[in-house]
């Protein structure tokens, strides 16, 4: 069946090849892919045109998890929107908390001490590598393998209890506030965090041992779902999802925040090591050494945290009204670019908030790559782009 | 021998019996309430858009065509195996050998057609893939429309030099 | 008086005690009747056998599930969490049995049916032991066109399938149905192919005759080098067959909800997940038997039927255990990738090695081999 927008050729030859004479004709069917179904990743619904086991037209639906983040925003102090930020990227909420404070601390020109700058780094990284540890395992579950994922999630679990170690939450943390982070670390957590990582390090390992250079699953994933470098930029794609595609580009590296600038790490790009670049290989493999990177920075971290300066948290006034204005930030997201966008008119609430979805942003390009895949393959494909409904919906 | 067979066939029965004795058994048991929701045609909470039943493209036409030639083929294959030791001790093995090296060379053929005709290739072609397919023919064909009048003007010119040498002379 | 395996005759035996508890014998039955009801005991015999064996077959995939993923496993109800899968039984029964709208209700109802028949009827012509003193298998019904009826008759499981998958009126059920009709078809061609080879070595068709050939550690598998790629072959295709991961495309719940059997809910639903266990049983036994000696435990058994039973039992656990560490590590392939690697990996492999194997056993190589070895 041909996409009816497209002319047919006049020459009957070209025309019989185009409309695959040879091939017995059969129907095609719209299929809903979701909102319930094992691999959306939460309730995205795609509607998929099939042609057997060929997508031919695919349309993400959104909305089933619309929860008016972005209203409350406006009808909330700036303090107590604070913990819905939590419920956007629910898997990665200390970042969406740190996108948040950012953008609020911008607008009243907070000078945050250099102690919370970096405990906010260390547990944003923590939260980036909990995240892509969701990534791998999901991804794993949907090529089919269900070990990976419970082995991530041992180590995540471990994490979380970091987290509730730091904080007393293990989803919504709510931890990295307007001024710094609520409460700085606790005594011997340092060591325990240097301790996970060096476990964290050797499974990484055993991850890459058990999926990642699988034969199946590069079968699975080489040469599916390419995304151009033009397309990238097309579609506004941001994190492992461009940087998957070769673009080297990272907020934390190209635009630094915070203390971003004073650490040593790389930043992996796709490379077409298994096939094509901008593969689902290639964005699952930056996911998986954007693991280990954090892993780097947080040692880093650690180490200049026994000379940094300051609380863990400035002062900031009970009743917090920032002076008139407009800001955005954003920043590197385990997802790509979170940008908050607030306009203040003075009062103790935003007047205008917008939030820049990272996830929002990478499943639009579902509506291009999905058509001549396969179901399987589009499963791959959604799997690939990482996407958190809750930030999506909002 | 003969009851041997009546024993697969009671054991089929069986079986079948297993399943409608036991969904009997649990009627009794489970509770009934069906409603229209309840019901319904699962398709991930949403309603089902266009008929369930359509003509499924998976080439399955060719694919059992294919399998029939090729299981025929093994269900010929099973005397041949079972009598081939019997065979051997006559001293005719190198015979039913060659037999059925040819039987089988024969059919390994036909899957060799098959494969280079593309028929063992599950997915049918996409628009996209039959789209480059074209626009690679067209490529062929202008390179080759290239060559041919590069040739040709050559030609002309070879002809041309050695006419002008000829009248030269 | 009429021949009965080994089996059939002790049961017959068995209802001539009973009838003589009433002083009378088994004589006062006409024949076809003894035959039906010799016949039925066994298939409830080993309908049980099934039973129980799923029950077991389900707890230790999720023990050895559960140990692979660094989790426990069930481990509540009953000592090591035996009685869960009893427990989930029971729950299943009570399970409200769904038949979709729009659905055909008559083929909904006999596929999960036909889908089991087929594998239990292909039991019977399985033998589970080798009586020495007698000198014949232990099975019930010595058959001896044997693997070509039992490959016959596991066909009817994807007639079963597909029925399942059309009736349900599902698109994603439709999906499973087709995947499966073109995977098992298709993986049916190596798997008999490989099946050829056994045959041709032991020189007949029944599985009865493999096993006496095999006794004393002279296993199939050591008989000439081909054997280990056939096995190979045999139990990829079979995985296939089961619709065992990396092979499980037609129920992929990632991909396809549940597949085929997306609609079906309680008992129903319950059947096919005992099928998958029963044919899993069956390949594992058909590879047992045909390549690793079936109850042969390099003759170190003796003549006991009940260790042998034993061991190939246990043969079969082993390959069964490999299936689920399998399914546990493998991500799933994709169906074009499973079509090619059956018509164009294994199946001219199979084809080679058929003639590989009948052209060492024609001239004896394993003899002149061990000749040329010995002399120098």
């Amino acid at each position: 069946m041909l996409n009816p927008a497209m002319p047919l050729p006049d020459d009957p030859l070209d025309r019989d090849i185009l409309i695959g004479a040879g091939d017995i004709s059969t129907d095609e069917m719209y299929i809903n892919m979701g909102p319930q179904h094992p691999s959306t990743h939460g309730v995205l619904r795609v509607l998929l045109r099939t042609d057997g086991e060929i997508v031919t037209e695919a349309h993400p639906h959104i909305g089933y998890l619309h929860r008016c983040a972005e209203k409350i925003g406006e009808c909330l102090d700036y303090i107590k929107f604070q913990p819905y930020t939590d419920r956007m990227d629910y898997l990665a909420a200390m970042n969406n908390n740190l996108g948040y404070a950012m953008t609020v601390e911008k607008l009243a020109g907070l000078e945050i001490p250099e102690r919370a700058q970096l405990l906010r780094v260390i547990i944003v990284e923590l939260n980036r590598i909990a995240s892509h540890l969701i990534a791998f395992g999901t991804y794993g579950l949907d090529a089919g393998a269900l070990t990976p994922f419970f082995h991530a999630w041992r180590e995540r679990e471990e994490m979380l209890t970091l987290f509730e170690k730091i904080c007393g939450a293990r989803l919504t943390y709510n931890y990295v506030c307007i001024g710094g982070v609520v409460n700085d670390m606790p005594e011997g957590w340092e060591d325990m965090v240097l301790d996970f990582l060096d476990r964290f390090e050797k499974r990484w390992k055993e991850y890459n041992d058990l999926l990642t250079y699988n034969r199946i699953f590069i079968r699975r994933t080489a040469d599916i779902g390419v995304i151009t470098r033009e397309d990238c930029v097309a579609y506004a794609l941001t994190g492992p999802m461009m940087r998957g595609s070769g673009i080297d580009w990272d907020l934390r590296r190209d635009r630094p925040y915070m203390m971003y600038d004073r650490f040593e790490y790389d930043i992996p790009i796709g490379e077409g090591k298994m096939g094509t670049v901008g593969d689902c290989w290639d964005r699952y493999w930056v996911r998986m050494v954007e693991m280990k990177e954090s892993g780097k920075i947080v040692r880093q971290a650690f180490d200049m945290l026994k000379g940094a300066e300051g609380t863990h948290k400035a002062k900031v006034p009970k009743v917090f009204k920032p002076k008139k204005g407009e800001c955005y930030v954003g920043i590197e997201n385990p997802r790509g670019e979170l940008g908050f966008y607030i306009v203040s008119d003075g009062s103790k609430n935003a007047y205008r908030m917008r939030v820049r979805g990272p996830s929002f942003c990478n499943l639009s390009i579902l509506e291009k790559l999905l058509p001549g895949a396969m179901i399987a393959d589009a499963v791959m494909i959604i799997g690939s782009t990482d996407i958190v409904l809750g930030e999506v919906d909002r | 021998m003969y009851f041997d067979y009546t024993n697969v066939l009671i054991f089929f029965l069986v079986g079948i019996g297993f399943v409608g004795v036991n969904m009997v058994v649990g009627s009794l048991l489970r509770p009934s309430k069906p409603n229209p929701e309840k019901n319904s045609a699962y398709e991930c909470g949403e309603d089902p858009i266009g008929p369930n039943r359509v003509q499924f493209d998976i080439r399955f036409y060719t694919v059992a065509l294919i399998f029939i030639i090729f299981d025929v083929e093994i269900a010929f294959l099973f005397p041949w195996a079972n009598s081939f030791q019997e065979f051997k001790a006559a001293g005719l093995g190198g015979l039913v050998f060659f037999e059925v090296l040819v039987f089988v060379s024969i059919l390994f053929l036909g899957l060799v057609y098959l494969w280079a005709k593309g028929d063992l290739d599950w997915v049918k072609s996409t628009e996209a893939q039959r789209r480059a397919a074209l626009a690679h023919r067209r490529a062929e064909e202008a390179k080759e429309t290239a060559a041919d009048s590069a040739k040709s003007e050559s030609a002309t010119e070879l002809d041309l030099t050695v006419a002008a040498e000829a009248g030269h002379h | 008086m009429f021949e009965q395996s080994i089996i059939l005759s002790a049961i017959r035996d068995a209802i001539d005690w009973v009838l003589g508890l009433v002083g009378q014998d088994i004589s006062i039955l006409p024949l076809p009747v003894q035959v039906v009801l010799c016949g039925l005991i066994a298939a409830g015999g080993l309908m049980g056998a099934i039973a129980f064996a799923v029950l077991i077959y389900v707890w230790m995939e999720r023990r050895i599930a559960g140990r692979m993923q660094a989790r426990r496993g069930p481990n509540r109800v009953g000592p090591y969490g035996l009685l869960q899968t009893v427990a989930d039984t029971f729950k299943l029964l009570r399970k409200e049995d769904i038949i979709p709208t729009g659905a055909n209700r008559i083929l909904f109802a006999f596929a999960p049916m036909l889908v089991l028949a087929g594998v239990v009827a292909a039991f019977a012509a399985i033998p589970i032991s080798w009586d020495a003193d007698k000198g014949e298998p232990i099975m019930i019904a010595d058959i001896d066109l044997g693997i070509f009826l039992i490959t016959a008759i596991v066909a009817t499981e994807v007639i079963g399938v597909i029925m399942a998958g059309w009736a349900s009126n599902n698109k994603w059920s439709l999906y499973g149905a087709m995947r499966e009709a073109a995977q098992v078809v298709s993986y049916e061609i190596p798997l008999g192919l490989s099946l050829l080879v056994p045959v041709l070595i032991v020189g007949d068709l029944s599985l009865g005759a493999a096993t006496e050939d095999q006794l004393g550690g002279n296993w199939l598998i050591w008989r000439n080098p081909f054997m280990w790629a056939v096995f190979f072959i045999f139990y990829v295709a079979g995985l296939a067959n089961c619709k065992r991961a990396p092979f499980d495309l037609p129920e992929a719940e990632s991909e396809l909800v549940a597949g085929f059997h997306t609609e079906y809910s309680g008992l129903r639903f319950s059947f096919f997940f005992m099928e998958e266990y029963a044919s899993m049983t069956l390949i594992s036994a058909i590879g047992a038997i045909y390549f690793f000696g079936a109850g042969d435990l390099f003759g170190l058994q003796g003549s006991s039927s009940l260790i042998m039973f034993g061991v190939l039992l246990f043969k079969i656990l082993v390959s069964i255990f490999v299936m689920m560490w399998i399914r546990w590590t493998l991500p799933r392939l994709r169906i074009d990738q499973v079509m090619t690697l059956g018509y164009k990996v294994l199946t001219p492999i199979a084809f080679f090695l058929l003639l590989g194997v009948t052209v060492w056993d024609l001239y004896d190589l394993n003899d002149k081999l061990w000749e040329l070895f010995s002399r120098s």
